[in-house]
């Protein structure tokens, strides 16, 4: 184990060690904690230029939050980015369990050459795509719509969900499914009945990826939706800045309220997390 | 019953080759995927190259039909306006009212002050972003130890990431808010004696003001891959380097860092591409400014002058699109090539 364990160390170091821990951690995530301080106080406290100290009044506790949710758009963001990530997430795992079968378990010509076409298009700049697809979106007539939205991250995410199970699939032992094709089994069943169930991890790790990067997706709500209608709560957040400006109070807490669904999802599911993201890093 | 056809002698014709399913099979499972790819992905690529060779203003025009003496050419001439000319009359088509400028949109970008400046900021960001990567190693060095609550410190570090990008910039914007009273970043200075500074209203330092708010989730995700490499690391061989005498940085340097080489690997990649997609950040705390694009990045620039208030340009929109995307292919294209060389050795 690199460093050398800090059980091995002197009393002391141990000690300075378990003390240092805390003091990192608040100055690592002190932005964050500015903005949950703000979050909590009144309305007041910006106008008289008290940022950071207690006023009389003292803090508001949940009285912004009851705020943002029940005299702003905010509760309609939150809806709209629930009905367009879960969809996403559903179609971009369904696809790449396919693709990821189809260029992990045959072996055909092309075979290579396509995996490195959806690796590809998964890493290039988003703005390649914007015109055609904002133009394709509007000709469709799903401008201003949820629909158009999730399609589009449909056909994205697949990409990078494909590069994802295809490695899985590859890491399988391949003798399942020999033994199941000299059983005789059809092609299709053994899509459904082998392999699908022992991809059952990996689907875990793509949908929170999924969820996470959907939900916190900005550029295409404002390519591709303008109104409350449709926009999801990164996109409203920002029509959200401008309804309430300087009012930090409501603004922080809206943006807290914003984080929190892939955060949760985030701890609940961290391990998947972070084996989705890690993937390839150790070999 | 099923009559046998004597008269045709068996082996006149090859037997009808089966397809067998093990060849279709793959391509049925990939045609659903790969529709919408093509939809969504390869075909709009092809069509910004495409586009970036007109003056566009995103809209379509209806289309006219000579009548009294004028012709089609002549009304298509006269384009939108054809409609209040006598000899035109609607045919109810609209049709793509681009105008074929070939080469032009490169050469004004060439010309064009703010796609350098955002073409300059670019290569700012790719540069401060690789700090991301001992930054991240750092901490995950300092968290690869087993102590109670360690999960718990480990997620926390992790948590920037978990955060969308918007949300991150509108947490730094209040951190760097000007007053001396205002942002937390000018409070803490204060204590020490230094500051007020206004750092995203400064055209000098709002850039760099913009990528440290980056730096924060880029690090921490960083951080998830080393501690991950960590974890993997061959024990016997820390153990055999230990006997020999070496620690700290000579142990890192020759021991450690050459067995996280994927997870280095991996941290570049995401750490190239992160800094050259970078949007969000800057929409958020500068909008571009202070003044004219002194924020801007390729990648903003293309989308403020292909949707901004002072007109639609998509054609001009497309060909800075059409740069970022070639630089961002020799990355993709290293990228692929080490993933070939994996696949054949």
């Amino acid at each position: 184990m690199f460093p050398r364990p800090i059980e091995q160390a002197s009393p002391a170091m141990r000690i300075g060690y378990q003390m240092l821990l805390p003091f990192m951690l608040l100055v690592w995530l002190i932005p964050l904690l500015a903005v949950m301080w703000f979050s909590v106080k009144s309305g007041d406290d910006f106008t008289q230029g008290n940022y950071w100290g207690w006023s009389r009044e003292g803090l508001q506790g949940f009285a912004n939050y009851w705020m943002v949710f029940t005299e702003s758009d905010m509760p309609r963001y939150l809806w709209n980015s629930v009905v367009i990530t879960v969809p996403t997430m559903l179609g971009a795992v369904a696809l790449s369990c396919m693709t990821g079968f189809a260029l992990g378990v045959y072996r055909f010509k092309g075979n290579l050459l396509i995996f490195f076409m959806f690796v590809a298009g998964n890493f290039v700049p988003f703005q390649i795509l914007m015109v055609p697809v904002r133009d394709l979106t509007d000709q469709m007539g799903l401008y201003d719509t949820r629909t158009g939205l999730i399609l589009f991250h449909i056909a994205f995410q697949t990409g990078f969900c494909t590069l994802f199970m295809r490695n899985f699939i590859r890491a399988l032992p391949r003798e399942l499914i020999e033994a199941a094709r000299v059983e005789g089994v059809s092609e299709y069943r053994i899509f459904w009945y082998v392999v699908l169930p022992l991809m059952r991890p990996a689907i875990a790790a793509l949908c929170v990826l999924i969820f996470t990067f959907v939900w916190n997706d900005f550029f295409w709500a404002v390519v591709l939706t303008q109104s409350p209608e449709s926009q999801p709560v990164t996109a409203g957040i920002t029509a959200f800045n401008s309804q309430f400006r300087a009012m930090y109070h409501l603004m922080s807490a809206g943006s807290i309220v914003a984080a929190i669904p892939p955060v949760a999802m985030f701890f609940l599911m961290q391990k998947h997390f972070i084996a989705g993201l890690t993937l390839g890093a150790v070999k | 019953m099923t009559t046998v056809m004597t008269d045709t002698p068996i082996d006149s014709k090859p037997p009808r080759r089966v397809v067998s399913q093990q060849t279709i099979a793959p391509w049925l499972f990939l045609l659903p995927a790969f529709l919408f790819f093509a939809t969504y992905v390869l075909y709009p690529i092809v069509q910004s190259f495409y586009i970036s060779t007109f003056e566009w203003n995103g809209l379509y025009s209806p289309q006219y039909r000579g009548v009294d003496g004028f012709t089609d050419q002549q009304c298509l001439e006269l384009g939108n306006r054809a409609g209040r000319e006598p000899g035109c009359e609607l045919t109810g088509d609209t049709v793509w009212n681009a105008e074929y400028v070939g080469m032009e949109n490169y050469r004004n970008l060439y010309t064009d002050p703010f796609f350098w400046t955002s073409l300059k900021n670019n290569v700012i960001w790719l540069v401060l972003y690789f700090l991301a990567i001992p930054a991240g190693l750092m901490i995950s060095l300092f968290l690869n130890q087993k102590v109670v609550g360690m999960r718990l410190y480990k997620s926390l570090f992790f948590f920037p990431f978990v955060l969308s990008q918007v949300v991150v910039g509108l947490v730094f914007s209040w951190f760097m808010l000007p007053g001396a009273d205002e942002g937390l970043l000018n409070v803490i200075l204060g204590w020490f004696g230094a500051g007020p500074v206004n750092i995203l209203g400064n055209a000098d330092t709002a850039t760099y003001g913009i990528i440290a708010a980056g730096l924060w989730p880029q690090t921490a995700y960083c951080m998830i891959l080393y501690l991950t490499g960590l974890n993997a690391v061959d024990p016997e061989q820390i153990e055999a380097a230990r006997l020999d005498g070496a620690k700290g940085p000579k142990m890192l340097w020759y021991v450690v860092l050459p067995q996280l080489w994927p997870a280095t690997f991996i941290a570049i990649v995401v750490t190239v591409i992160g800094a050259l997609r970078s949007f969000d950040l800057i929409t958020i705390m500068t909008n571009g400014g202070p003044g004219f694009y002194n924020t801007s990045v390729l990648a903003f620039y293309m989308y403020d002058v292909a949707l901004s208030e002072f007109g639609f340009r998509m054609g001009y929109g497309s060909a800075i699109a059409v740069i970022l995307f070639l630089i961002m292919m020799v990355y993709i294209a290293g990228f692929l090539w080490k993933m070939w060389r994996d696949e054949k050795g």
